[in-house]
């Protein structure tokens, strides 16, 4: 994989990559990119609908191995693998709204 | 063998359904047109074509094509790529649809909305079916069809794909005359160029959900409960064997009787020909070659229909994608993803349903070996090669706790067709996926109830394959073989059976001596040539063979004692190992040269598959022997 894996730390912060949100935890598309190996992914991922400000959610993590995600997109749930995931930038959304259950 | 290519521009308007995957758009064609359908391919590519006709409320006939479902405009996979040459008029062989109706998921709107705003730009008449609007109201999700229609500048419709009042709703809007026009695009949304940047109809569509009212994500409870039991680490897995194992129980079991029904009917044809008619070479052919040898195939059927069955069931109800899903990470380990599990379930049937599954796999590499390992499932044609000798060899006694030794060697053989077949791609994976990127983003669909309406048209689609097939390659080759076994007629005073006289005898003693480092005699030999036609044809070979006149099941019982007397455990042991890979069906043959479109791919699997049989063989007889069981 070709992205950094992020230092953990007790401050998430609020941009990072879709495959390192928790379980449950709401968050926003802020873009996707591809990797260089696979340049066509980030057309398919904005297709499926991962496109800026859309909801996203990671319902589960397969076993073993944490790979491939459960995801859901707006109203859609697809399976995407780790490196797959990886390539969506998701925004934090603030753990308040998240207790007011923003996801209605 | 190519499928029919149908050609014909008449028969009225031609009418398109287009839609995500998942949205009901096949539902909603079956209800619309019933069992008026024909399914072939379309020109030059392997993807399935499927057309029906049906008549507006005014008596006006229509035909109906049912596009491949797409999430967008942009292909990729030949199966999107003939929906967008469809639409655009470039497909070879089709005429450009009149209208197109656009297939709407109401509760995934977002998504579904796109599309349409992208096929109104390809500037053909279009009306939106809003389906499964019950659905979404289930979910708290109203759509105001009307208001929905000013938005987008299109005439909606509310359709249910699994009632039929849904269906006469977009029946009867068919025969108004303004639905056939082309409708102006809406300024906000014309004046984006999002071809290639669906980002500019994202926003045209969160502006027309927030005027609806629709823009809030609704839960999917009742499908999010099911999923945290189907895609619990422990117990996903779980519920995913005992699913397999029952549907493979029912395969067995069930499938009994009706081949009883087969058999005898078959019987009693054979039967009925040879008294009306004298003895001869036209009574041979009629018998030996086209009654004994068709019925010998078509007694699969009952079995193909029953898996069938239940993997229609399984992907009807959404099932289907969360088994990839749950298998991904075991397929991955072998260089294949979870979208290859289903192709290589339906070969445990037979592995031309199998292989035609592959057309699901986007990746072209992973399509290929799903193709090339399929016929190392072990089919249901290996099934009474497997019975004849494990009753002749393995003596019947329980190993502990009432499991029968002679279910465990049969086990055995099964896992030993997985095995190898996960061997084989791994091997491939080392020699061909070094920077091969595979690609999952699979949809999970919301579960749905399964309608039997739709497992009923599906089912008869495959059987009609089926059966196409057999009137077809297997009858051609059936009288072929039938011809290598039967010329040149045994001399006069000839005291052997007829075939050791024949073509394919003298090839069996030819390749006697290919076969004699593995064990095989020359009986053995002669039986492998008629058996290329199918696997199962080996047994009422072998018997034809030790001049035995009975035929199928009839013989395995009278032979089994032969051969127990005739021969080693080691030979048959070695013959089983052999049946585990070898590529002795030319149907499968012909299939994988039909779906790759080439000879050589087809080449390829014969070679890899007899390699490998005879090693697997050769090892098995030299263990044995040296075993002591020579």
């Amino acid at each position: 994989m070709n992205h950094p894996a992020t230092p953990p730390s007790t401050q998430p912060a609020a941009l990072c990559d879709l495959h390192e949100i928790a379980l449950k935890e709401p968050a926003t598309v802020v873009g996707v990119r591809a990797p260089s190996h696979a340049p066509e992914w980030s057309g398919w991922l904005a297709e499926i609908g991962f496109l800026p400000g859309e909801r996203v959610q990671l319902l589960g993590r397969a076993v073993p191995g944490g790979d491939p995600l459960v995801v859901r997109v707006g109203d859609s749930t697809f399976a995407l693998r780790v490196a797959e995931a990886a390539c969506v930038q998701v925004r934090r959304v603030a753990s308040a709204v998240a207790a007011s259950g923003s996801v209605r | 063998m190519k499928e029919a290519v149908v050609h014909v521009h008449r028969g009225g308007p031609l009418l398109a359904l287009v839609g995500n995957p998942n949205c009901g758009k096949t539902a909603l064609f079956n209800r619309l047109t019933g069992s008026r359908q024909k399914v072939g391919n379309y020109a030059g590519v392997t993807v399935e074509r499927k057309e029906g006709q049906f008549s507006s409320p005014d008596g006006r006939l229509l035909r109906l094509l049912d596009l491949p479902g797409a999430y967008s405009l942009q292909p990729r996979s030949p199966d999107e790529s003939v929906t967008v040459d469809v639409l655009r008029g470039n497909a070879r062989g089709e005429k450009r649809p009149d209208l197109v109706i656009c297939v709407v998921d109401a509760t995934q709107l977002r998504r579904n909305l796109r599309l349409v705003l992208a096929v109104k730009r390809m500037g053909l008449p279009c009306v939106v079916a809003l389906n499964m609007a019950d659905l979404a109201e289930r979910r708290g999700i109203v759509v105001d069809a009307e208001a929905l229609g000013r938005e987008l500048g299109l005439t909606v419709v509310r359709t249910v794909a699994v009632q039929a009042d849904g269906a006469d709703a977009l029946r009867g809007l068919l025969d108004q005359p303004e639905v056939w026009h082309r409708q102006p695009l809406p300024d906000d949304v014309r004046d984006l160029a999002p071809e290639v940047d669906p980002r500019g109809d994202h926003a045209a569509v969160q502006g027309i959900l927030e005027r609806l009212g629709l823009a809030e994500v609704a839960p999917h409870l009742a499908s999010d409960r099911i999923d945290r039991a189907v895609l619990h680490p422990l117990a996903g897995p779980l519920l995913l064997a005992l699913i397999l194992f029952l549907v493979f129980q029912a395969v067995f079991a069930w499938a009994e009787t009706p081949k009883g029904w087969i058999e005898a009917g078959t019987a009693w044809a054979g039967a009925s020909v040879s008294a009306a008619l004298p003895a001869g070479g036209l009574r041979s052919l009629l018998v030996d070659g086209l009654i004994a040898g068709l019925g010998g195939v078509l007694v699969f059927l009952p079995q193909i229909v029953i898996l069938f069955f239940f993997i229609l069931l399984l992907e009807e109800s959404g099932y289907l994608p969360r088994a990839a899903f749950l298998l991904d990470r075991i397929m991955g380990s072998v260089g294949l993803s979870g979208r290859s599990f289903i192709p290589l379930l339906s070969s445990f049937a037979c592995a031309i349903p199998g292989i035609m599954a592959a057309r699901t796999i986007a990746n072209p590499r992973d399509r290929l070996v799903t193709i090339l390992i399929a016929p190392l499932m072990t089919c249901s044609a290996r099934l009474p090669v497997y019975a004849l000798l494990i009753g002749a060899f393995v003596p019947q006694r329980e190993v502990w706790g009432g499991i029968e030794l002679q279910g465990l060697v049969l086990f055995g053989l099964y896992l030993a067709g997985i095995v190898g077949a996960m061997a084989v791609a791994w091997v491939l994976k080392l020699l061909t996926s070094r920077r091969q990127v595979r690609t999952l983003m699979m949809e999970l669909p919301s579960y749905h109830w399964p309608q039997p309406r739709n497992i009923a048209i599906g089912l008869w689609q495959r059987v009609k394959i089926f059966l196409r097939r057999v009137g077809g390659i297997i009858l051609l080759l059936t009288v072929a073989l039938w011809a290598l076994a039967s010329f040149p007629a045994p001399p006069v005073g000839a005291t052997g059976p007829a075939v050791e006289y024949s073509l394919a005898g003298t090839l069996g003693r030819a390749l006697a001596v290919v076969f004699e480092p593995i064990g095989f005699n020359w009986q053995i030999s002669i039986a492998l040539v008629p058996g290329l036609a199918a696997r199962e044809v080996a047994v009422s070979a072998l018997a034809t063979v030790y001049s035995l006149s009975a035929t199928g099941e009839d013989a395995a019982g009278v032979l089994a004692p032969l051969l127990a007397q005739g021969w080693s455990l080691a030979t048959a042991l070695s013959l089983l190992a052999w049946y585990v890979a070898a590529p002795m069906c030319l149907s499968t043959l012909a299939a994988i040269r039909r779906e790759t479109g080439s000879w050589k791919m087809a080449g390829v699997a014969a070679a890899y598959l007899t390699l490998l049989a005879y090693g697997l063989a050769f090892v098995t007889y030299r263990l044995a022997l040296a075993l002591g069981a020579g």
